[in-house]
């Protein structure tokens, strides 16, 4: 257990992030918790409107006010909280320690300033470089992303870029400053399928050369069964399920991971069997049922799950699930594959 | 770059042309009898028809149109009515002092407004974004006649901190009252424009990255935010030259300002048509050429303008 | 060629849009109710229209008779907001005032609108080249400065209320035309116009009769600011002495006459000012509050 201690490099400890709005408060991320280890991808999934995007910002306290605020929890990095962070600090830390990318490049960039002045920018702000030095730096970046002609598209602005290599010039200002947490929020939602792949493969490719951890956030589980090391599956702000990624897609043990698994198309699987979608419509943020917030729509449900949100249970090694009956499915007393 | 510049100075060329030609149209329509303002009540027929053929103007429509039109061709804006010098001369003491005064207005204009419409997106909703969006509102209703009055009053006859008119020895004192009474208006306007774009250039995704990578909030907003949001804002201005045009006739007649505002205004009061059509293509040509200058501007801040015709894809 | 009536009834069978219409209005008005802002606007608005129609009553002298003896005289109970340098009461000629002010408010917009419906239905609906000429013109008079177009016109025509209707009118036209245009190109290609047009209705009809209803709400915005706007030229015209003739009360006028006066009598300066101020206050904060009530998402 040591081990794994010292090889974690990022914590996070029962996160809640609100938004207050004029139709009520929003609980957006409420109660996750996870932690990154050194090296690994983290996939972190779910629905749209699950509160993915709001935890990684969470993370580096991108929630814009004062609308959002991030009410409770402890974001553990390099022996430090980043929530309790001075301005300076986490300035530090932006860009440097932890960087992101956004999920879209078209509009993630700024149009009005070439993109070399950009990377540079990533470059200068944490570091002390000459002119020459950062442009030298920058231009090896954008190879490294794998932009052709980097002199002549040092010069150019964003308007004159494709969407992929929008997000290649991302992916440059990120890793600017070799980041131990890469958070890749959608990385690829907004591109076509052929790009998307290509894009993959760099963060891939990058991660083992700048040895850094990752975190995606995404709603395409094949994007995370083929680079995820672990995976949180997330449910209404809430986490329902962390595991590595063969228990995700072999042992699920939660409901709605289970519904999830059978919802869409395996190759391991006959071709026979018919696509189940999970049933009902995930619950407004603003108005949550009392106890689990899934037992609505699930067909396990029991009376102890009206009363309290069950607790994020490890169930096995390295398996952490919230559900009361996780244990039946463990042992084998329920059917999870059924119809 | 120069190749924009240049294409902006051939579409102005008609604008001009169509303009002028316009205003010197209507000058010639004037039902009244303007040998008749010149000589005093009870000059004989001859004496008058004399003097309209001195000036030329009993000769038919298309004949005298054709004279105007070689004129201006050659930049003479024709004679006053009532003084018999021609109208160039008139406004050529003037104009000098119409855009000292313009100018002192824009400079008014831009730091003010700008500087308040930032601190009041920034800042929302907080006392200072209230008390701009309030006076900014009111200041768009003002008469800005009635404003210099006041200001006059308050500041010139009640306190005695400011000369109430004229332009004196030309230092900068004088230029105080009816310099922020020109800008008053355009400058609620910008500070309004600068405040909903800064809003809405604040809600893009490229802030979110520039916070991202670690950049303070003043660099994120002033390096960022700011050039987005000055783009529309510049356009405004330009746009808004024209009020000026127009209030700078009303705050020269309040302030007794020697520009081409009051002696259009004068003219106005004499019935001399030529003064008064002459110095309003004057106005217009400055607001014209301010325009160009404001689409230079406009260019240099975005990028996409400029390279409209390059656009590379991969 | 068909009857209004079916018309009617097949727009209500196409898409229901008959409801939709009358309860655009409804919802806007409940969201204008909410809005104090603008019925802040609203009330001194419908203030100023029952000042106007009712002056004669309210005032308390004669706005353009001259008492020698009483002129320049500060406020006092006997005069509210004093006398001027001819002895007329200036309470008596600021609310007349009111009465310039209006109908120039409403005739000179209403003249706009009218020219400005016109243009925009043509270069709308039609397209092609009286489209692109129309919208050419159109940015000429856009660009050029209200105020400089007014004075030159009004030289040109001579001083008297009429004339100032059409300067005022002629030169508001780009701004409802272009609005106006915008809308039928939204609405021309949706699927009832054809289904009207199948039937045989000929282009006015359908430009009256269904775009016209729709495309009413930003129009009637556009216009509450343009009488805030109409105002304040109006005065500038007066002040400059090219508006309003003596006698008649206009508040331009007034501060015109105000001007040698101000050190010796600063509230004939005053209360003509601030009147034109509460008055386009009124109807920019209406015209303000109009446009967040059809469209919320405007903000």
């Amino acid at each position: 257990m040591a081990e794994t201690e010292n090889n974690k490099i990022l914590e996070v400890k029962n996160l809640r992030t609100y938004f207050y709005t004029d139709d009520g408060v929003v609980k957006a991320v409420d109660g996750v918790s996870f932690d990154l280890k050194k090296g690994e991808t983290l996939g972190i999934v779910g629905e749209t409107g699950c509160g993915k995007s709001v935890t990684a910002l969470s993370i580096l306290r991108l929630i814009p006010q004062p609308m959002g605020k991030i009410v409770e929890g402890e974001i553990i990095f390099d022996g430090k909280d980043l929530l309790k962070l001075g301005q300076k600090e986490l300035q530090n830390f932006r860009g440097n320690r932890i960087s992101m990318i956004f999920q879209d490049p078209m509009t993630s960039l700024n149009p009005v300033y070439t993109v070399g002045n950009q990377v540079i920018e990533s470059l200068v702000v944490h570091r002390k470089l000459s002119k020459e030095e950062a442009r030298r730096e920058s231009l090896k970046l954008l190879e490294m992303v794998g932009i052709p002609e980097p002199k002549r598209r040092f010069n150019s602005y964003p308007h004159e870029f494709s969407g992929g290599m929008r997000q290649r010039v991302m992916i440059a200002m990120a890793i600017a400053n070799s980041p131990s947490v890469l958070i890749a929020d959608e990385p690829t939602t907004a591109l076509d399928v052929t790009i998307q792949a290509q894009i993959l493969e760099l963060m891939d490719e990058l991660k083992h050369k700048t040895n850094s951890s990752i975190i995606i956030i995404t709603h395409d589980l094949g994007v995370v069964a083929k680079y995820a090391n672990r995976v949180m599956v997330m449910y209404a702000g809430k986490p329902v399920e962390f595991s590595n990624v063969d228990n995700i897609f072999y042992k699920p043990m939660h409901p709605y991971t289970i519904g999830l698994m059978k919802s869409i198309t395996r190759l391991d699987e006959e071709k026979r069997k018919k696509l189940k979608p999970i049933e009902g419509l995930p619950p407004s943020l603003i108005d949550l049922p009392k106890g689990c917030i899934f037992r609505i729509r699930c067909k396990y449900a029991i009376d102890q799950c009206k009363k309290e949100y069950p607790p994020l249970v490890e169930i096995e090694k390295d398996h952490h699930v919230s559900c009361y009956r996780a244990k039946e499915f463990m042992d084998g007393i329920l059917e999870r594959f059924g119809n | 770059m120069l190749y924009f510049i240049i294409r902006r100075i051939l579409q102005i060329i008609p604008v001009i042309i169509g303009v002028t030609l316009i205003l010197f149209t209507l000058m010639y329509i004037i039902p009244e009898d303007p040998a008749k303002l010149i000589l005093e009540k009870g000059a004989t027929p001859e004496a008058l028809q004399n003097l309209r053929e001195k000036m030329g103007i009993d000769k038919p429509v298309y004949v005298q149109y054709w004279r105007y039109i070689k004129k201006l061709a050659k930049g003479d804006l024709g004679t006053s009515y009532r003084y018999r010098r021609s109208v160039n001369s008139i406004l050529a003491d003037h104009y000098p002092n119409s855009i000292k005064l313009a100018l002192a207005a824009i400079i008014i204009e831009i730091i003010i407004g700008i500087f308040a419409g930032i601190v009041s997106a920034v800042k929302k909703y907080s006392f200072w974004d209230v008390l701009v969006t309030v006076s900014t509102t009111i200041a768009v209703c003002i008469p800005v006649y009635w404003l210099g009055m006041m200001l006059q009053v308050a500041f010139g006859l009640k306190l005695g901190w400011l000369p109430m008119s004229g332009m004196g020895d030309g230092s900068i004192m004088y230029y105080i009252l009816p310099a922020i009474t020109l800008a008053s208006v355009s400058t609620a306007f910008v500070a309004r424009m600068t405040r909903s774009t800064m809003l809405e250039v604040l809600s893009n995704d490229y802030i979110t990255t520039a916070y991202a990578k670690g950049l303070s909030t003043n660099m994120v907003i002033g390096k960022h935010a700011l050039k987005n949001a000055l783009i529309p804002v510049v356009t405004l201005i330009g746009m808004d030259l024209g009020t000026l045009m127009g209030g700078a006739i009303l705050t020269e007649t309040v302030f007794n300002w020697p520009g081409v505002g009051r002696t259009i205004y004068l003219a106005i009061l004499q019935r001399d048509a030529p003064v008064v059509i002459g110095g309003t293509i004057i106005l217009v040509m400055i607001f014209v050429v301010m325009n160009l200058i404001v689409d230079i501007i406009y260019a240099l801040l975005d990028p996409r303008i400029r390279y409209e015709k390059k656009e590379i894809q991969i | 060629m068909a009857s209004i009536k079916e018309l009617e009834v097949l727009e209500e069978i196409e898409t229901g849009k008959k409801y939709s219409r009358t309860s655009l209005y409804k919802d806007a008005w409940k969201r204008l109710k909410k809005n104090k802002l603008a019925m802040l606007g609203l009330s001194i608005v419908i203030l100023l229209i029952l000042i106007a129609i009712f002056a004669p009553l309210i005032s308390p002298y004669n706005p353009i008779l001259r008492i020698k003896e009483d002129s320049s005289l500060g406020p006092s109970m006997n005069n509210l907001f004093g006398t001027d340098l001819l002895g007329r009461d200036i309470f008596s000629r600021v609310i007349y005032g009111s009465r310039i002010s209006i109908e120039v408010g409403v005739i000179a917009v209403g003249i706009s609108v009218i020219i400005g419906l016109f243009f925009g239905a043509l270069s709308g609906y039609f397209g092609g080249i009286s489209d692109a000429l129309i919208m050419r013109i159109a940015d000429i008079f856009f660009a050029f400065p209200y105020i400089l177009g007014a004075i030159a016109i009004m030289t040109i025509l001579g001083p008297g209320i009429v004339n100032i209707f059409i300067a005022i009118g002629i030169l508001g036209w780009a701004s409802i035309a272009r609005i106006f245009r915008s809308s039928i190109l939204t609405i021309k290609n949706k699927e009832y116009i054809e289904a009207a047009r199948a039937m045989g209705a000929g282009s006015s009809r359908i430009i009256i009769k269904h775009i016209f209803p729709n495309s009413f709400a930003p129009i009637i915005v556009y216009a509450t600011m343009n009488v805030g706007t109409a105002i304040i030229v109006e005065a500038a015209l007066s002040f400059l002495g090219i508006g309003v003739q003596p006698p008649t009360p206009a508040w331009g006028k007034m501060l015109a006459e105000s001007l040698a006066y101000i050190d010796t009598a600063p509230w004939m300066m005053f209360f003509p000012g601030l009147a034109i101020l509460i008055t386009v206050l009124g109807f920019v904060l209406l015209g303000d509050g109009l446009r967040d009530a059809f469209d919320p998402k405007l903000r």
